[in-house]
């Protein structure tokens, strides 16, 4: 008998079927791939005669300092948007990451296993909380409840009913329960004999956590961080919601402003029609969009790899 | 070394714990900050909410009226999109996860599926709205009035009939191509969380199945899925529960807040037995869902429409926590039976 398998309708099942899995594996591939596509085809090659970078030099969409899509004058500068997505990725940074990882290191240093139990839940379903919702808390509770009695009544500056902080904050609790999970994982996957060694030298807790574990734990920190700040500059209906519909190159975070994303919303809620260089310019501006949040995750993983130290 | 001769033991440790209690008490401050933004959060929605969440406001359809608005509309359209999501995405999110934790080799092809896989779960949910808009509401201008096949060849198709039920081409903003976006969506999450699932299972249950004779597929299919099936569950349920909240691709695609019935007309049991050829008819038609009534509620500038967003959040958490509720139950139920 030989030991080869036989060739039945059996094997040709098996054959089959592991192809088929194949095929579904395989169209997170072609995901990637329409998705490409279908940005190059509005904003550079033009399937349809006309693309947004033959009609707009790719200068002047990146130095250009008015976007007004739609009243003429038409400018594409698109500036504006990408410093009301950096306003909003900023705040939220400066918010969400210390407190994310604050709330790591006691997770996974401090609390007693009875408190994670109680807390972990809490981060869990602030994580599943529809982004939407951020928007909506951000218009209806944070601006007239913390930012305009703290900046309009005590300080006296002008404050919107939308502007960037509202969305700066609301996208800064957003991304906590991210950053402290990623971060309690690195800071969990710091062996117990490095923690004893720092004990047994005479350092106290605060030592051990801030110079032994932090430092250990640093490429999954950063990519982390990372992570978090590439989700910020990809939000889009908090900031849609909370910080409005004004493209504006602005120093002052409690203007109205426009995002990348926001802009997306508006331009794709129906005025702009196919073929025009208003429509392709939201394919432009989702191209950006996906290029800069491509290369975080890129580098947080970069970090992740060529950073990580090995334990055994 | 001359540092540690002056000062005694003692004090090191003393001016060491009040630094230690500081930053104890630091991150402690922040974790519980989290609880309590979530508190108010929830609290404030069923502050604003109060006295327009009631039954009217579930089953009426949106109006010009305030007291007469309700979020019925988006209740079925969101019942229908998430219904042929989980159709979609569930075989092909689980059949990818079986093919790269059994079958796949460790060569190009996959280790490309896997870093793509990571970067996908990354892209921003804004801009699979895009990809939805041209591959399936518009579907490149191919067909239609002034579409490139009307201008080649001069074929204007706009409307395809199979036993009665209508299609229209391009699709349009109909329920199938918000299914098909929202799939696109929760793909990279659902096979992530089936891998982690299928990586649970042990491998001597494999072993064992082989050994006694079966082939791979009948393993996989006899053997790993059944143990694998409440962490895949849990993964598919938390990102459908993702994707009923997903707002920004649908807004993308075109979604109307307003639409005044329901996919092909089945608004009610007794409906269905009327005209079952409306489940046939449903894929093809346009709907809302719930989110995009929020948005279009929150965004008006009048105080009662304000109440009315926090109505339909209201219901959207509702609809989540009892979503999550399952997870965890499954989640719970499978850590008891389950010991290998």
């Amino acid at each position: 008998m030989s030991l080869e398998r036989p060739r039945t309708v059996e094997a040709l099942k098996e054959r089959l079927i592991e192809f088929s899995l194949f095929l579904c594996a395989f169209a997170s591939v072609l995901t990637t791939v329409a998705i490409i596509f279908v940005l190059f085809s509005e904003a550079v090659f033009g399937l349809s005669g006309t693309a947004f970078f033959k009609e707009v030099s790719v200068t002047e969409f990146f130095t250009g300092k008015r976007w007004s899509p739609i009243l003429k004058p038409q400018e594409f500068g698109v500036l504006p948007l990408i410093v009301g997505t950096l306003w909003v990725t900023g705040i939220a940074a400066v918010i969400g990451l210390p407190i994310g990882v604050l709330t790591a290191v006691y997770l996974s240093e401090y609390a007693q296993p009875r408190v994670r139990r109680i807390v972990k839940p809490f981060l869990e379903l602030l994580a599943g909380i529809p982004t939407i919702v951020y928007g909506y808390f951000g218009l209806a509770i944070v601006t007239p409840y913390v930012i305009q009695p703290l900046f309009k009544d005590l300080l006296g500056f002008k404050v919107g009913t939308f502007n960037a902080l509202a969305g700066g904050v609301v996208v800064g609790i957003m991304i906590i329960p991210m950053v402290s999970s990623l971060t309690e994982d690195a800071l969990r996957a710091v062996p117990r004999s490095l923690r004893e060694a720092g004990y047994a030298l005479g350092s106290t807790k605060f030592d051990v956590v801030v110079r032994i574990v932090l430092p250990a734990a640093f490429s999954g920190v950063v990519s982390a961080f990372l992570l978090a700040i590439s989700r910020a500059v990809g939000e889009t209906m908090a900031v849609a919601i909370a910080c409005g519909s004004m493209p504006n190159l602005t120093a002052n975070p409690l203007e109205q402003i426009q995002t990348m994303t926001a802009y997306i919303v508006q331009a794709s809620g129906g005025e702009a029609p196919p073929g025009t260089i208003e429509y392709q310019s939201i394919y432009a501006v989702g191209l950006t969009l996906f290029v800069m949040t491509l290369i975080l995750n890129i580098v947080s993983q970069w970090v992740m790899l060529r950073f990580r130290e090995v334990y055994q | 070394m001359s540092k540690l001769d002056h000062s005694s033991p003692s004090d090191l440790f003393q001016s060491g714990k009040k630094e230690t209690r500081l930053f104890a008490y630091l991150c402690a401050a922040a974790t519980w900050s989290s609880a309590a933004i979530l508190v108010i959060l929830l609290s404030a929605v069923a502050f604003k909410s109060w006295g327009w969440f009631d039954w009217q406001f579930l089953t009426s359809y949106d109006s010009r009226r305030p007291e007469k608005a309700g979020v019925f509309a988006g209740l079925i359209g969101t019942f229908w999109m998430i219904s042929f999501t989980i159709l979609f995405s569930v075989p092909i999110g689980v059949g990818a996860a079986i093919y790269l934790e059994e079958y796949a080799k460790d060569n190009w092809l996959s280790r490309l599926i896997r870093v793509n896989l990571s970067n996908l779960a990354g892209v921003p949910s804004i801009v699979y709205g895009i990809l939805g808009v041209t591959l399936f509401v518009r579907m490149f201008g191919v067909f239609g009035e002034g579409g490139h096949l009307d201008s080649f060849i001069g074929w204007k198709v706009e409307e395809l009939n199979f036993w009665g039920i209508s299609i229209s081409l391009p699709l349009g903003e109909v329920v199938l191509a918000g299914a098909m976006t929202m799939t696109l969506l929760v793909l990279p999450v659902i096979i992530i969380a089936s891998q982690e699932a299928l990586r649970g299972v042990p491998p001597s249950i494999r072993h064992a199945s082989l050994a006694l004779g079966a082939s791979k597929w009948q393993t996989i299919r006899h053997q790993v899925l059944p143990a694998a099936i409440p962490g895949i569950m849990t993964g598919v349920i938390l990102s459908i529960s993702r994707a009923i909240g997903e707002t920004a691709p649908l807004i993308c695609l075109g979604i109307a807040a307003y639409v005044p019935f329901a996919p092909g007309g089945i608004d009610s049991p007794s409906a269905l037995i009327e005209h079952p050829e409306g489940m046939l008819q449903a894929p093809f038609d346009y709907f809302t869902v719930i989110p995009i009534q929020i948005y279009n509620w929150a965004l008006d500038h009048r105080e009662a429409y304000k109440g009315l967003a926090a109505a339909g959040i209201a219901v959207l958490l509702l609809m989540l926590l009892f979503l999550n509720g399952i997870a965890i139950t499954i989640r719970n139920y499978s850590n008891r039976h389950i010991r290998w």
